[in-house]
């Protein structure tokens, strides 16, 4: 049951269309992190990966990594049509660089192991300006550092995991730069953590299940 | 913007600044993963390591309980032989009692930043959160080996040169990016789910000090590009060695 109040509205105005298993986990992440705060991301997806079995196995958490990327890449691809002050138009580019070679690298990795990469989810974001642009980007990148930390123990390959990680930091290091640019304190808390949020599972259990 | 003012001497950029900052590292990398683009040397770096997945199981056999950070097999993560398992000689302690070294440095650190009084304002105050954000850290990590039954390692001297606010502001870079690629290296190393976690929550906040310090250089948010890299445990101990006091 999502709270009368959400914590993070603006995760709302996030739309991920598609039937794909990818799709469906994104969207459960991005309304757990709209309920709950961006840190709720974690536990839903670690809970919600854990519903294929033992071995529901790392294709499908690449598959959920992937679609991930995608959203985000679309995001920055979008705001790059935003009327943005220099600095922030350079963020989005460099940022939106950085998403899509991470969709490359995760289709790459799932052609390697044998699966077959999902198509990229239909999206829409209420975009309007630089100020809901940068709240936004905010929200999306700590959902997605959450997301990245409670995925990662469910990751049965050493490899898949490194390279998780290699992705995790990048992520972190956006949402603090954008925080930054906000004016905000980069590091709030000292754990980016699922642990502490074991409270939440409970919560979010409505939607976990298609 | 400061990219171009280097100072001389003891400020030459060590091993780990260049790893964690240097383009060419990136290069380091994508030649060792055989291939020409980030994203098809990652899959080639993927295929060229695969097939040991779950190998190894808990691979209770190897641990160790040795208090210091045994540098054996040591998180050569970027070189290490194919199909290698990467936690071989490495205990979820010793990682830990690594990870705790680094604490120590971090808050010790923080603490001379602050008292230094080369900070006011708003710097001040985020020199003051990261500080809290490593001491929680360093709780975090001693509680986990004790609860491991481990033994951490003790509290230790250190010296940081404290000249002005920008040689600190560098040297909270290098010890920001020296620790999030430190974790980085671990994370396949660790055994154990929760320790796991733990680590990977500490990982991500490191890479936020970074990138926060960073910012105030006048460097990009994510020096190396759209993928980090991982510094092994020797890497990481022989570049802090010198802030060590004894």
């Amino acid at each position: 049951m999502a709270p009368a109040r959400p914590v993070t509205p603006d995760l709302r105005t996030i739309e991920v269309h598609g039937m794909t298993r990818g799709s469906f986990i994104v969207r459960g992440a991005l309304a757990a992190g709209a309920a709950y705060g961006a840190a709720a991301a974690g536990p839903y997806v670690h809970d919600a990966l854990g519903q294929g079995g033992d071995r529901s196995g790392d294709l499908e958490i690449l598959a959920f990594a992937l679609t991930l990327e995608h959203l985000e890449a679309a995001f920055y691809e979008r705001a790059a049509r935003l009327r943005l002050s220099a600095p922030v138009r350079e963020l989005a580019a460099s940022f939106g660089n950085h998403e899509r070679e991470h969709v490359e690298a995760l289709q790459d990795t799932i052609d390697q192991l044998g699966g077959e990469p999902e198509p990229p989810p239909k999206v829409e974001f209420g975009l309007r300006d630089e100020r809901g642009f940068l709240r936004l980007a905010q929200t999306l990148e700590e959902t997605g550092v959450s997301a990245y930390n409670g995925a990662a123990t469910r990751i049965g390959s050493r490899e898949v995991l490194a390279a998780a990680g290699q992705i995790v930091q990048v992520e972190a290091r956006h949402a603090a730069a954008i925080r930054a640019a906000r004016g905000l304190q980069t590091a709030p808390r000292p754990f980016d953590d699922a642990l502490e949020m074991a409270a939440v599972l409970k919560a979010v259990e409505p939607f976990v299940r298609p | 913007m400061h990219e171009s003012t280097r100072e001389p001497g003891r400020d030459e950029p060590g091993a780990m600044e260049e790893l964690a900052r240097d383009p060419s590292s990136r290069k380091r990398f994508l030649k060792m993963a055989g291939g020409a683009g980030a994203a098809s040397a990652f899959a080639a770096f993927l295929a060229a390591c695969g097939g040991n997945d779950g190998g190894g199981g808990g691979g209770g056999g190897k641990q160790t309980s040795t208090a210091e950070p045994s540098p054996a097999g040591g998180g050569a993560n970027a070189s290490r032989e194919p199909n290698a398992d990467p936690r071989q000689g490495t205990s979820d302690v010793d990682i830990l009692n690594y990870a705790l070294r680094l604490e120590y440095l971090d808050t010790a650190f923080y603490a001379a930043a602050i008292e230094s009084g080369l900070f006011r304002g708003r710097e001040r105050v985020m020199l003051q959160r990261f500080r809290e954000n490593e001491q929680a850290h360093l709780k975090t990590v001693r509680s986990t080996i004790e609860k491991l039954g481990g033994r951490p390692v003790a509290r230790l001297e250190t010296k940081f040169p404290m000249g002005s606010r920008l040689s600190v502001l560098r040297l909270a870079s290098k010890l920001e990016n020296g620790g999030a690629a430190a974790y980085l290296g671990q994370a396949n190393r660790i055994r154990s789910k929760e320790v796991l976690a733990a680590a990977l929550s500490i990982h991500s906040v490191e890479a936020r000090h970074a990138a926060t310090v960073d910012g105030l250089l006048g460097l990009p948010p994510a020096p190396q590009g759209s993928f980090a890299l991982p510094l092994t445990m020797e890497e990481v101990l022989g570049e802090t060695q010198r802030f060590v006091a004894s």
